[in-house]
């Protein structure tokens, strides 16, 4: 690829020009693999309804027509709800994970504390052993009566072992004791240690914690599948989930009745589902670069000691 | 006060007699440290409360599976029926079906996870032009990011019957229409490859983080010695990284009996005729419980995996164990 590289000495340890070569090669083959499935569902989103039919998906569409998003966006109000769900869950539970990881943790990391390893085991179980699905069902269900509520879909990821053991390892390497000894000796007490030294010392693992958790928020449907039967309460990757199993709650929950009835026969069927992907994948491949690179991050300090 | 308080944990260890003898003083202690550390317990207990209600409460909920539960007499007073539950279970096709495709899908993604990530995070570590190797490797883990409804529009858009294999590639290369959604035995092939697809960015990042905590003098006396890049490869990267490599394995051989619910729920799009090669462990509980409503059944087939994983992971955990004692998850 590059030739006239090879004579620096830094490039002598390399690879072969056509070693080289070929993993390119293989690699923008594997890359194209990649994005391909997306932008063949943007093209299906484009395409005009009919021509649809006789063609079948393509990357290249034979008439484009942006029916589906019209179609989509004429009634913007129940679109924006279920992005208002996911964005309510995922901003709220986020907040919560991050900050009850972060009390939950720093107890664990603390050498005085005698029951320290006690608590340790108590969350540290729950990796090993879950009672399952159907009591825990049964409980929403039954005992704490969740079903259509917001809290069902924001409690179930707010502790998470995982979590707390990166944070816990991250406090016990980088929260020294002799700093909370000098701060306890200038007479501060455990809950301004806590928020004036910890946290401020802390916005690495903070931003892993906030980073993975907003991540299981925005992709969730399945808490929605379990507890939500109320079209009021759907998530977006919920509404997605439904458009993709029929294309009737298109026309019937997301677009008001009315206008559906009206045109029922001209509705842009497949391409008005495929729309409804597009919408709700947007906003990931726009943060995407941003995400991945801290994301990245945050893996490798969670990765340094289990 | 601290001091006090660091014997007694000492002499607890000493005998069981000192403990049996001076309830009392056991109890006193944890006051003790309830009043001196009182900030540390008020910040455990909201995070705590959260724990308990959410796994432990669930875990007793198991015995469920050791009744005949209905909905209004509810865990306590739902009338027992012994191994009843069982019985059924493993009487059923289903048990082997289900328990067969959890092992055995587990078994390619963690084979196929390990060879691919490890291919690729080499090679991308090899490539000369450190700015692509970043750009390849963002775009590989784009699809680790999407969630499975998506992924699974994304496999609709090939397979459907007016999709991009019937309609384009059919036509291109003269082949014959598949209704994939009708014939289970592509699905494995199908399930391993999106699995592997949409994880191998994961494996890759772990791998390429291994791959940069090895120190560069080794590759620099490697060099010298006239070792090649592929030498380098096999006696330096890779031993570096088996120690990892094992315990990655061995720790995901002590979930085997777990999967991930939204490739087998969603990928599929739930068509009955695929089941006999898509249900798993985990898609049989939950249409078990919310589609056919066999709360028996179910909380069965719930116990059994949760008793049968609990056992692997330990065993899995005392294998690492032996292998590298500081590696070991507890």
């Amino acid at each position: 690829m590059k030739t006239k590289n090879i004579k620096r000495p830094v490039e002598i340890n390399s690879i072969k020009p056509t070693t080289n070569l070929v993993l390119n090669v293989i690699f923008s083959v594997y890359c194209i693999a990649c994005i391909a499935p997306l932008i063949l569902i943007f093209m299906v989103s484009i395409t005009d309804q009919a021509s649809l039919a006789t063609n079948g998906y393509s990357f290249f569409p034979s008439k484009i027509s942006l029916d589906a998003y019209r179609y989509l966006f004429s009634d913007l109000g129940k679109l924006l709800r279920t992005y208002g769900i996911t964005i309510f869950t995922c901003v709220v539970g986020t907040f919560f994970c991050v900050l009850f990881t972060m009390l939950y943790a720093y107890p664990l990391s603390r050498k005085t504390f005698k029951y320290r390893n006690f608590f340790a085991f108590f969350i540290f179980f729950t990796m090993l052993f879950q009672g399952g699905l159907v009591p825990w069902y049964i409980l929403y269900t039954k005992y704490l009566n969740l079903q259509n509520n917001l809290l069902a879909l924001i409690m179930p990821p707010i502790m998470n072992a995982f979590y707390v053991l990166v944070a816990k390892t991250f406090f016990s390497i980088n929260v020294p004791d002799s700093v909370l000894e000098a701060a306890r000796i200038d007479g501060a007490s455990e809950f301004k240690i806590f928020r004036k030294i910890v946290i401020p010392m802390s916005t690495p693992v903070i931003a892993t914690v906030a980073l993975f958790s907003s991540l299981a928020y925005w992709n969730d449907w399945y808490l929605c599948l379990l507890y939500i039967n109320d079209p009021k309460y759907y998530n977006l990757q919920y509404s997605m989930y439904q458009a993709l199993r029929s294309l009737q709650f298109l026309t019937s929950s997301l677009v008001p009745s009315s206008s559906a009835a009206s045109s029922l026969a001209n509705v842009p069927g497949e391409t008005l589902r495929m729309a409804m992907a597009i919408v709700g994948i947007g906003p990931i491949i726009f943060a995407y670069p941003f995400f991945q690179r801290y994301f990245i991050k945050g893996l490798t300090i969670g990765a340094v000691k289990g | 006060m601290t001091t006090n308080a660091n014997t007694t944990t000492e002499t607890t260890t000493d005998t069981s007699i000192t403990l049996e003898k001076k309830p009392l003083w056991k109890k006193s202690a944890f006051l003790k440290e309830l009043v001196t550390n009182k900030a540390l317990f008020l910040m455990l207990l909201a995070p705590f409360t959260l724990i308990f209600v959410n796994y432990y409460i669930p875990m007793f909920g198991v015995i469920i599976a050791f009744k005949n539960f209905n909905y209004s007499d509810g865990f306590l007073r739902s009338p027992w029926a012994g191994l009843q539950n069982f019985r059924f279970l493993f009487m059923s096709d289903a048990a082997w079906q289900i328990t067969r495709n959890t092992i055995l899908y587990n078994l390619f993604f963690i084979v196929l996870g390990l060879v691919f990530a490890l291919l690729f995070a080499l090679s991308l570590n090899e490539l000369r032009n450190k700015f692509m190797a970043k750009f390849y490797q963002s775009v590989i883990f784009l699809p680790y990011f999407l969630s499975w409804v998506v992924v699974a529009y994304l496999v609709l858009a090939f397979l459907d019957p007016n999709g991009f294999y019937n309609k384009t590639v059919v036509n291109l290369l003269n082949l014959e229409s598949v209704d994939w959604y009708a014939s289970p035995k592509y699905w494995p092939y199908i399930l391993v490859l999106v699995n592997l697809w949409k994880n191998i960015g994961y494996g890759i990042v772990i791998y390429l983080a291994g791959i940069a905590g090895i120190d560069q003098e080794y590759y620099e006396a490697a060099t010298l010695d006239g070792a090649n890049k592929f030498q380098q490869i096999k006696h330096i990267t890779i031993p570096f990284l088996v120690p990892f490599m094992v315990v990655t394995t061995i720790i995901n051989l002590g979930n085997i009996f777990r999967s991930d619910f939204g490739l087998f729920y969603q990928i599929p799009m739930q068509q009955g005729l695929l089941a006999p090669a898509t249900e798993v462990l985990d898609t049989y509980i939950y249409k078990a419980l919310i589609t056919t409503g066999d709360l028996g059944m179910s909380s069965a087939a719930g116990l059994y995996q949760s008793i049968v994983g609990f056992f692997t992971v330990l065993l899995a955990n005392w294998v690492v164990g032996k292998i590298s004692n500081e590696n070991r998850m507890f």
